[in-house]
């Protein structure tokens, strides 16, 4: 129980961390965000008085007032705590809405990812360590060390190339057939999945090959353990001794990598997004770069923080449940 | 690898001539030796014998040939310097084509690899350096020491690597490609750190590390001559797989136009090729594209060929059979998997 109070409070004390980062870049940028906004104003030809209602615009949309930085400090996290993360500088929309409208894409985009990954890695690596010296194990290594060598937006530009600008098979860009409704209907969700096919597929190839290394090294070890020997030599058949005993255990260190990676993947849709046009919170994120929108900026930086410390969270609670042998109170260093 | 073999060839054996010379300098020539023996002589046995640190040591090597003397020989890239839109092998002004504002693709791959280099060194150095620090400390150390350090760890490595860069990015602006490598790995030492601590909490029951101990050799003594050691060869092969992440992350982030950078920079090369010029869009003028993917491609293949063929070098088990088939032992890296899927 105290081992599940500390992992929450650690998860809460990373949070605020992340949250006084941002906190402190607003301020600590050289000459604030203020001075660099005031200058691409300035290039735009506007009238002082346009300018200077401009920037006190930016200042409300940021959050920023004028008071002593502690206080500025508490405001800032009380604002967050009631879920205001600030207004968009351009647009004027509250960041949590924008964040809102494209996270669920790129959380269903890497949750397919990340599943197919491991279930492609798992059996991938059974059959190899199974097979551990014959040419389909050496063909298999060698693959899975070539396609991890490659960035996964490399990879994606090979997919575009071929399977989007060559051959018409998949669409290059967006994250449905523009105009469609959005509705539950069979239709609606094969051209959703249609537009996230090479997303993802381009992550689950580079990603899977590691995997499978993984899991091909945890079978190969359980393969030789004692309790392994014990089975074949009950005559249990190798069904049997594959599944229950070789595979749950071979499993069970990658779960908590399952989770993590959902998280670091999520991290890394800013690219992937953006290669693809995918408007999900990576692509906001690069727009918001683009334009130096920092009060979004540092929103889905917050967010994808909270996404991944959540991800590690639940992973850390549920690995003892997951896992009976270890203790809660070890589980830490199960990591 | 190869290359650094044979250099130190020659080298090895002046040590074994002074060890016969000298008489004063004995205990160091024959701890140079020693170390000659354990991380050169035996690993080059192992790695003649292993073609994958062959291929990864030569591609490396290469690499740096190209950053020390291609970009002096090959002239630097810049707008209208030949033709436009020259397709690759179409004339040996530009052997890799050139792309529509006139610049050799070549040229640009050419002088984008010294400052990718020193980027994925410094990288690579600062993250395995304060995990080495943080995780043989906290590890050895325990009790408060160890509690302050797991949790300044841990909150770095839920804060995700590549948004956070970008944050920072835009308010440091790194010019310097060694400023900008420490920057991607301003939290990637994080896990690695962790997985080193777990190795040394197991070193520091270890008898040895004890008789130190009880005779009151200092913690620093302790650490750098009992316990580092131990886990160097694990430190090697995380060392080249936190050169892949530096490939990895500082390529993506060149490319979102997130970090400054010049003409030569295969990032840049590939943003320009594919937001620019709209390379493959069907013009016949994918080259451009493919051409800054070749470079990336090979220098991170390169890293993970050698990080493997390290983890086998160092492998004790693998070592004592040189000859014999070993194939079984290989990449546990299950955490470097983790952390480093950009």
């Amino acid at each position: 129980m105290r081992y599940y109070a500390e992992r929450v409070a650690r998860s809460v004390l990373t949070v605020w961390a992340a949250v006084t980062l941002t906190f402190g870049i607003l301020r600590l940028m050289p000459g604030g965000p203020l001075v660099q906004l005031r200058g691409q104003l300035s290039r735009r030809n506007m009238s002082p008085e346009e300018i200077e209602n401009q920037i006190a615009v930016y200042r409300e949309r940021l959050n920023l007032v004028d008071a002593p930085i502690h206080e500025q400090y508490i405001a800032y996290l009380s604002n967050l705590l009631q879920g205001d993360f600030g207004q968009s500088l351009k647009e004027g929309e509250p960041v949590l809405q924008l964040i809102g409208e494209a996270l669920p894409w790129t959380v269903f985009v890497m949750t397919v990812a990340t599943i197919l990954i491991f279930a492609i890695a798992i059996v991938w690596g059974a059959l190899t360590a199974y097979k551990e010296g014959s040419t389909f194990d050496k063909v298999s290594s060698v693959a899975g060390v070539l396609l991890g060598s490659i960035p996964f937006y490399v990879f994606a530009f090979i997919l575009l190339l071929f399977l989007a600008y060559q051959n018409k098979f998949f669409p290059a860009s967006g994250r449905m057939t523009p105009l469609t409704d959005v509705e539950l209907t069979v239709g609606f969700i094969i051209d959703v999945l249609h537009h996230a096919a090479l997303p993802i597929a381009s992550v689950v190839v580079v990603q899977a090959g590691l995997q499978m290394l993984s899991m091909r090294g945890n079978s190969i070890q359980v393969l030789g353990e004692d309790y392994v020997r014990v089975a074949r030599l009950r005559g249990l058949s190798d069904r049997r001794i594959s599944t229950r005993y070789v595979a749950r255990n071979a499993i069970l260190p990658m779960y908590t990598g399952f989770l993590t990676l959902i998280g670091f993947n999520i991290g890394n849709s800013v690219i992937l997004e953006q290669v693809f046009t995918y408007r999900g919170i990576g692509y906001v994120m690069f727009d918001a770069l683009e334009v130096q929108d920092y009060s979004v900026l540092m929103g889905v930086f917050l967010v994808f923080t909270i996404v991944l410390v959540v991800a590690v969270l639940i992973a850390d609670l549920t690995y003892s449940w997951v896992d009976p042998r270890v203790k809660s109170g070890d589980a830490s260093e199960a990591y | 690898m190869q290359v650094k073999h044979t250099d130190s060839d020659t080298d090895g054996e002046e040590f074994v001539f002074e060890t016969q010379t000298s008489t004063v300098e004995t205990s160091r020539s024959e701890r140079l030796r020693d170390f000659y023996e354990e991380f050169i002589y035996k690993p080059g046995l192992v790695a003649l014998d292993d073609s994958r640190t062959l291929i990864g040591g030569v591609i490396l090597f290469v690499f740096i040939l190209i950053a020390l003397i291609g970009t002096r020989v090959y002239p630097a890239p810049v707008t209208n310097q030949v033709e436009r839109s020259l397709k690759p092998f179409e004339t040996m002004n530009a052997p890799l084509g050139s792309n529509p504002s006139g610049t050799d693709l070549l040229a640009q791959v050419i002088h984008a690899t010294p400052s990718m280099l020193v980027l994925v060194t410094a990288g690579a150095v600062f993250s395995t350096f304060i995990a080495v620090f943080t995780g043989t400390v906290a590890g050895y150390k325990g009790g408060r020491t160890d509690r302050v350090i797991t949790t300044i760890s841990d909150i770095a490595m839920s804060i995700p690597g590549l948004p956070l860069v970008m944050v920072l990015a835009v308010t440091i602006k790194p010019e310097n490609p060694a400023v900008v490598g420490i920057l991607l790995t301003i939290n990637y030492w994080s896990g690695l750190g962790r997985s080193i601590r777990s190795q040394v909490l197991t070193l520091r029951e270890e008898s040895y590390v004890e008789a130190s101990r009880t005779m009151g050799v200092s913690t620093r003594r302790i650490l750098t001559k009992d316990v580092i050691p131990n886990l160097m060869p694990y430190i090697l092969v995380n060392f080249a797989f936190a050169a892949r992440y530096c490939i990895f992350a500082g390529v993506g982030l060149y490319y979102l136009g997130v970090l400054p950078a010049d003409l030569a920079n295969w990032g840049l090369q590939l943003d320009s090729a594919y937001n620019d010029y709209s390379a493959l869009v069907g013009s016949g003028s994918e080259y451009l594209v493919i051409v800054p993917m070749i470079p990336i491609a090979l220098l991170s293949l390169s890293l993970v060929l050698l990080a493997q063929g390290l983890d086998r070098i160092f492998n004790p088990r693998v070592r004592t059979r040189l000859a014999g088939e070993s194939e079984s032992i290989e990449e546990d890296d299950d955490d470097v998997v983790h952390t480093g899927g950009v």
